[in-house]
């Protein structure tokens, strides 16, 4: 089994009893017919595959990169000398692992800096939880006990600045704030500028949420990045991408163009508590390597994981190894 | 390209098949695939992609596409019948009370745009229908919500009714209801908290105000951009409620929307409207027939003609295409239809709803700055050079003295000056021809292509390899 073997100890398990309850419903959805369909073919056909793509498809992992690991999967050698279907399923979990590891150690923690004040920047289309995320955030930076800063970027859509206010009040964070309709650069410029003054650790910087066609708004997005930079060297240090788990294949597009725009550097995927499985984000790593940092589970300040891919796939598949016991 | 259109795929399967003569059903299963993957990359319902594709399939087996001279197009043109069929051909209304006050509600999950469009909304019918509309605020959970909607009001100067959020949300409601008979409003929208279809608790206080305010539209709103879980959100919230109809959102971005098709095919519950943009006005009714031509990424020829002939004086416009067919076509000329242009919106959505332009533009950086570009270029010449175009064609240092009077490189005048030539010279060329024609076909297609030069994409490595797409 191997891979399962890491769930086996106790505290692992207790670790990812989150990610269980969370994903709950995705997993009841779309991932436990894996074991079905596995369950009901004896033998390896095109129409077992066929409906592995679909349960993938479901899952809205992208379309190109399904196919794709459907192909590699059908090549594999282990799978040729293969006779029952249900041998498929190490294999598949594996092939998933590798799809987003890539061989390599994918680092999930934010990237301090450790000389001084840490710029986080945070972008995304609209509605995807930006707000609600630094939030959160900055409540899990403040329970590690580092000084907070959080810059009201989202200077365009009405009653954002209050949201961020709001939530400022109930995280302990202070909140710099200009007027709606103010340059969302200076209102980030001035929040460094506190920041350094009064010695923070950290700026949890908003920005407003702008669909990735917009042209104009993507360099405003390069020009506020460009202005970090300026004031900090080496900052943002991370830049990260806001996505929603019902985010279908325009994911692909939505990161392609934020990237270029702003060189993102990790994920949060947000609202995984409902039954959408946010799987174009593997289809994102795969494509354009962007790792995913966070995971937003609930509407609470609490319900935030750094991202672990051992759980999010234990999450997926948790009743087949419940079952194997 | 991750968003290759269906003409473009199945156009690659053809040129693979060319040479062999006729097409064979082995050859028609090909291109089914295509349809297929296109079908799924806009995040149709898996489900409805298979149950679709067998359907076009054996109609496409027909003897008469088999023997056809153009069988590619001849499948486009099925799958985009068989689409419009299933999508419905007309748009759906809405239901008002037949006196008094007419209440609807929208609902939906977080972050799909619910209380921008209640905004929207009420404006839209405010001058559509003349209604007299106020607005509830309802969201008693999300930080803001109603200081939000209280902005969206006063932008609009229609009322906002609310109680803040330590009163329940049936309370408001009630209360909110009560307000408007006595105030004689004749439409109430209600603004309700995102919210998970699965939340039970939250679902039930949305089943408590339907049973008051008994709504006479609830329409849901669903993010365009939304992957296979759509149906999921659809059929428990209409499980649920009673649920009236659609507004999908966000549909000015790249998405293709299958998200349209899955409710059409797998509920019976009607798309009404459709959002736009950020601003204010940007909601449509929802045309079923046009949607169809997104997903397959054929655009909408309809809308953009509809879109022109609104925004484009039709006497002006006369005046011009007389010049045109003249040949005494003018940079003053030039000048205005790139001022219409501006008043139609988005250059790259513009484009996008010309068939046959999809696939390039979707990897263009077009920006629509470009034409503020071309206004300081014109706006630097001399009334003279502007109405004798010749002027400027023969002398460098005008053209030196255009560049630096605009701030603009001299190797962009001299492109704007050299296309400019070119169309004057097309529409000589086109002296005769039909006015109508012209307007519709000429003209949109001419001048983005002055306006793009194509810009160098910013950004480093990432993003920038050759993707297996």
């Amino acid at each position: 089994m191997g891979i399962f073997d890491i769930f086996k100890s106790k505290a692992k398990r207790k670790e990812a009893e989150k990610y269980r309850i969370g994903m709950e419903k995705t997993r009841k959805g779309v991932f436990s017919r894996l074991k079905k369909i596995l369950g009901s073919y004896n033998e390896i056909t095109e129409e077992l595959f066929d409906e592995l793509e679909e349960v993938f498809v479901m899952a809205d992992i992208g379309v190109d990169t399904v196919v794709e690991f459907i192909d590699e999967l059908k090549n594999d050698p282990r799978v040729r000398g293969l006779t029952s279907a249900a041998e498929l399923q190490p294999i598949i979990v594996d092939k998933m692992f590798d799809i987003y590891l890539k061989g390599e150690i994918v680092n999930s923690n934010l990237n301090f800096n450790p000389n001084g004040l840490s710029v986080f920047l945070f972008v995304g289309v609209n509605g995807t939880g930006k707000t609600t995320t630094i939030a959160k955030i900055a409540h899990k930076l403040k329970s590690e006990g580092k000084k907070v800063l959080l810059a009201a970027g989202d200077t365009f859509r009405a009653g954002a600045i209050d949201q961020l206010k709001i939530w400022g009040e109930r995280v302990g964070c202070e909140v710099v704030t200009k007027p709606e309709g103010s340059d969302p650069s200076s209102v980030i410029f001035d929040a460094i500028k506190k920041a350094k003054a009064d010695n923070y650790d950290c700026v949890l910087c908003d920005t407003a949420g702008r669909l990735q066609t917009k042209v104009n708004l993507m360099n405003e997005l390069a020009k506020i990045k460009r202005v970090i930079s300026r004031e900090v060297p080496d900052a943002p240090h991370d830049t990260l991408l806001v996505i929603d788990a019902t985010t279908g294949q325009n994911g692909l597009s939505q990161a392609k163009a934020f990237i270029e725009a702003t060189d993102v550097t990790g994920i949060v995927l947000t609202k995984l508590d409902g039954t959408a499985k946010g799987g174009i984000v593997l289809a994102i790593r795969h494509i354009y390597n962007i790792p995913i940092k966070f995971v937003g589970l609930g509407e609470k300040l609490t319900d935030l994981e750094y991202f672990d891919i051992e759980k999010y796939i234990y999450g997926l598949f948790a009743e087949m190894i419940d079952d194997e016991e | 390209m991750p968003f290759e259109s269906l003409s473009d795929r199945l156009q690659m399967t053809l040129r693979r098949l060319t040479g062999r003569g006729r097409l064979t059903e082995k050859d028609i299963d090909e291109m089914m695939k295509e349809v297929r993957l296109s079908l799924l990359e806009a995040d149709v319902n898996y489900k409805v992609v298979k149950s679709f594709t067998a359907e076009v399939s054996a109609k496409a087996k027909g003897e008469k596409i088999l023997k056809s001279l153009t069988p590619g197009d001849q499948v486009i043109k099925i799958v985009h019948d068989e689409l419009k069929k299933l999508m419905g051909d007309e748009a759906a209304g809405v239901n008002y009370k037949v006196s008094g006050l007419s209440t609807f509600m929208l609902v939906g999950l977080q972050g799909t745009g619910k209380t921008t469009h209640v905004g929207k909304l009420a404006n839209f019918l405010r001058e559509r229908d003349g209604k007299k509309p106020m607005l509830i605020a309802a969201d008693i959970y999300r930080p803001a919500a109603i200081t939000q909607l209280e902005v969206i009001g006063s932008q609009l100067g229609i009322e906002v009714f609310q109680l803040g959020t330590n009163v329940k949300a049936t309370e408001i409601v009630q209360k909110g209801l009560e307000y408007a008979k006595s105030k004689g409003y004749d439409l109430v929208i209600i603004d309700t908290a995102g919210r998970l279809h699965i939340d039970e608790q939250l679902m039930d206080e949305l089943k408590d105000i339907v049973n008051i305010a008994k709504p006479d539209e609830v329409l849901l709103t669903i993010d365009a951009m939304m992957g296979q879980d759509a149906i999921n959100v659809i059929t428990s919230f209409n499980d649920l409620l009673p649920i009236t109809g659609c507004i999908l959102t966000k549909l000015d971005g790249d998405t293709r929307g299958g998200a349209a098709l899955s409710i059409r095919y797998l509920t019976n519950i009607p798309i009404k409207f459709i959002g736009v943009g950020e601003k204010l006005d940007q909601i449509e009714v929802f045309h079923p027939d046009r949607m169809a031509g997104r997903i397959l990424g054929m655009g909408d020829v309809v809308s953009l003609i509809e879109k022109a002939t609104a925004t484009i004086e039709e006497e002006e416009a006369l005046k011009l295409a007389e010049r045109m067919q003249k040949g005494s076509y003018n940079y003053n000329d030039f000048l205005k239809q790139i001022r219409w242009i501006k008043r139609l919106g988005s250059l790259k959505g513009i484009l996008s709803l010309l068939p046959g332009v999809g696939r390039e533009i979707r990897n263009l950086d077009i920006d629509d700055k470009q034409f503020v570009y071309i206004e300081a270029i014109i706006n630097s010449m001399t009334p003279e050079e502007r109405k004798n175009p010749d002027l400027l064609s023969m002398s460098r240092s005008r053209r030196e003295r255009v560049s630096r009077g605009s701030g603009r490189p001299y190797q962009e005048v001299n492109a704007l000056i050299k296309r400019f030539e070119d169309m004057r010279k097309q529409f000589k060329a086109l002296a005769g021809i039909d006015f109508e024609k012209l307007e519709q076909n000429q003209m949109p297609t001419n001048f983005p292509k002055m306006a793009q030069t194509p810009r160098k994409s910013r950004g480093k490595g990432k993003g920038h390899g050759n993707f297996r797409f």
